[in-house]
């Protein structure tokens, strides 16, 4: 099943060698090891661990920010304040709760949502929102554009069989930053139903990424 | 769980609750295994929703300022493990001033993650207070009547309740401090306790012939104390 494959296969690969400027002290002694392991490590205040943690989910954590965001800035400042919260409180994640990556882009995340609020800033359009999100840049190596490839086409796949009403309960949430009042407000309707439509979309669109979980047979290559 | 919990859990996992409810559904999260399972499960599914919007790479300084900026935090920061080590020495001592600053802050953010984001500049800048406060010598201490520890007051009035035997709050529940000024307590602040020392810089200030306070609340205190002090403090 390919999320057993993903519980050990880092945010993305690490950054290609020719990415990185040449002062970068080399880690390999950490390239074998699991997200959650590296937690641990930043935990006892491994600045290595720190770096290569960052290596394979910053920019997950940077693409997440930057949409919620549309600001380089602010996303830059959303991600280092999630990975310095990470170096904070490493010492408090349980493994066995959740996955580390899954913890690092949610601390992202909720900070780019509450600066979203804050600032009022423009926000992501209903329903072609995924449809809009082919990178501008190809910033990685061709098996990282080639793995977020493949990611983007499952999730915008898995969003397509919701309803459209769900789908854009959930869009206007996660990548707009809207809160369910902002969102009954917009959209004109009781706060009730954007609650209901948020659960059934997001419990249908877990049940058919777990699907397509057991269907997907490509996975990433660890580089290590 | 009824169709609300379900919603409330939905939504705290895209981010998307109002503040009100944001702080209902980690009062859940603190309480029922069963609302953390379910949280969890939408891991994948939020995961996925970011890794689907990636698209240009962040600047390569970015890197760096992170690992600057961690390491800068360093002095301020041990580990749970070095903090346990620390624990028998005695907090007023010259030495113990920064063991003590950096308890402060193991503590702080061992006892939020989920809302730290938001309060952790503000919590960190009057965590420094505290520890220059601790280190101050001029700064006066009174003991505690009931508790062990003892409460260090600044000329500011500024103050840090340092407690040594205090267990962790029950689960649910929480440790309130209050600041006894003639006969209304005010709220001075939230601490989940550690099992080793805590220190508690409070959120009022303390004035001449007033008491601070500990009593045990449940999650997210409560606007007035409702039980029986725990910790109280000589009059200052």
């Amino acid at each position: 099943m390919r999320m057993e494959v993903l519980a050990v296969v880092p945010c993305a690969d690490p950054a290609p060698p020719a990415l990185q400027p040449p002062t970068w002290p080399m880690r390999k002694h950490l390239a074998h090891l699991s997200d959650e392991a590296l937690v641990a490590m930043v935990a006892r205040g491994d600045e290595d661990a720190l770096a290569e943690l960052y290596d394979r989910c910053g920019r997950i954590a940077y693409g997440i920010a930057y949409r919620v965001l549309r600001d380089e800035r602010l996303a830059e400042d959303a991600v280092q304040e999630g990975f310095l919260a990470v170096w904070r409180s490493a010492a408090s994640f349980r493994a066995e709760r959740a996955k580390a990556r899954t913890w690092i882009v949610t601390l992202v995340h909720r900070r780019a949502v509450d600066v979203v609020r804050r600032e009022e800033r423009r926000r992501a359009e209903p329903l072609d929102a995924v449809e809009r999100l082919e990178p501008a840049d190809p910033a990685g190596s061709a098996e990282e554009e080639a793995w977020l490839g493949f990611e983007r086409e499952r999730v915008q796949g898995a969003l397509r069989v919701l309803p459209d009403a769900q789908r854009e309960a959930i869009e206007l949430a996660y990548y707009g930053g809207y809160s369910q009042s902002e969102l009954a407000e917009r959209l004109g309707l009781p706060l009730g139903t954007i609650k209901s439509r948020m659960f059934a979309g997001l419990a249908r669109l877990r049940e058919v990424l777990d699907e397509a979980d057991t269907e997907g047979s490509w996975t990433p290559r660890l580089t290590s | 769980m009824d169709a609300e919990t379900h919603e409330l859990i939905a939504g705290y996992a895209l981010d998307a609750l109002d503040p009100a409810d944001r702080e209902r559904a980690e009062e859940l999260f603190a309480r029922s295994e069963e609302a953390r399972e379910e949280l969890h499960s939408y891991g994948l599914v939020s995961t996925a929703l970011a890794v689907a919007a990636s698209g240009p790479a962040p600047s390569r300084e970015l890197r760096g300022r992170i690992l600057d900026a961690a390491r800068a935090e360093k002095s301020n920061v041990v580990s749970l493990e070095e903090r346990r080590r620390s624990r028998a020495v005695p907090v007023m001592g010259a030495v113990a001033a920064l063991a003590a600053a950096a308890a402060i802050v193991v503590g702080l953010w061992g006892a939020s993650t989920a809302n730290e984001l938001d309060d952790t500049r503000t919590a960190l800048e009057r965590e420094r207070a505290a520890a220059v406060l601790l280190a101050d010598p001029d700064a006066r201490t009174v003991d505690l009547e009931a508790g062990d520890g003892r409460l260090v007051i600044g000329d500011a009035g500024q103050a840090v309740l340092v407690l040594d035997t205090l267990a962790a709050a029950p689960a649910g529940k929480t440790y309130e401090a209050w600041v006894l000024d003639g006969d209304t307590p005010i709220r001075a602040g939230l601490f989940d306790g550690t099992a080793a020392r805590d220190v508690v810089p409070l959120e009022q200030t303390v004035g001449p012939g007033s008491v601070v306070l500990v009593t045990v609340e449940q999650d997210g205190g409560v606007s007035a104390p409702t039980s029986e002090p725990i910790v109280a403090s000589q009059r200052v």
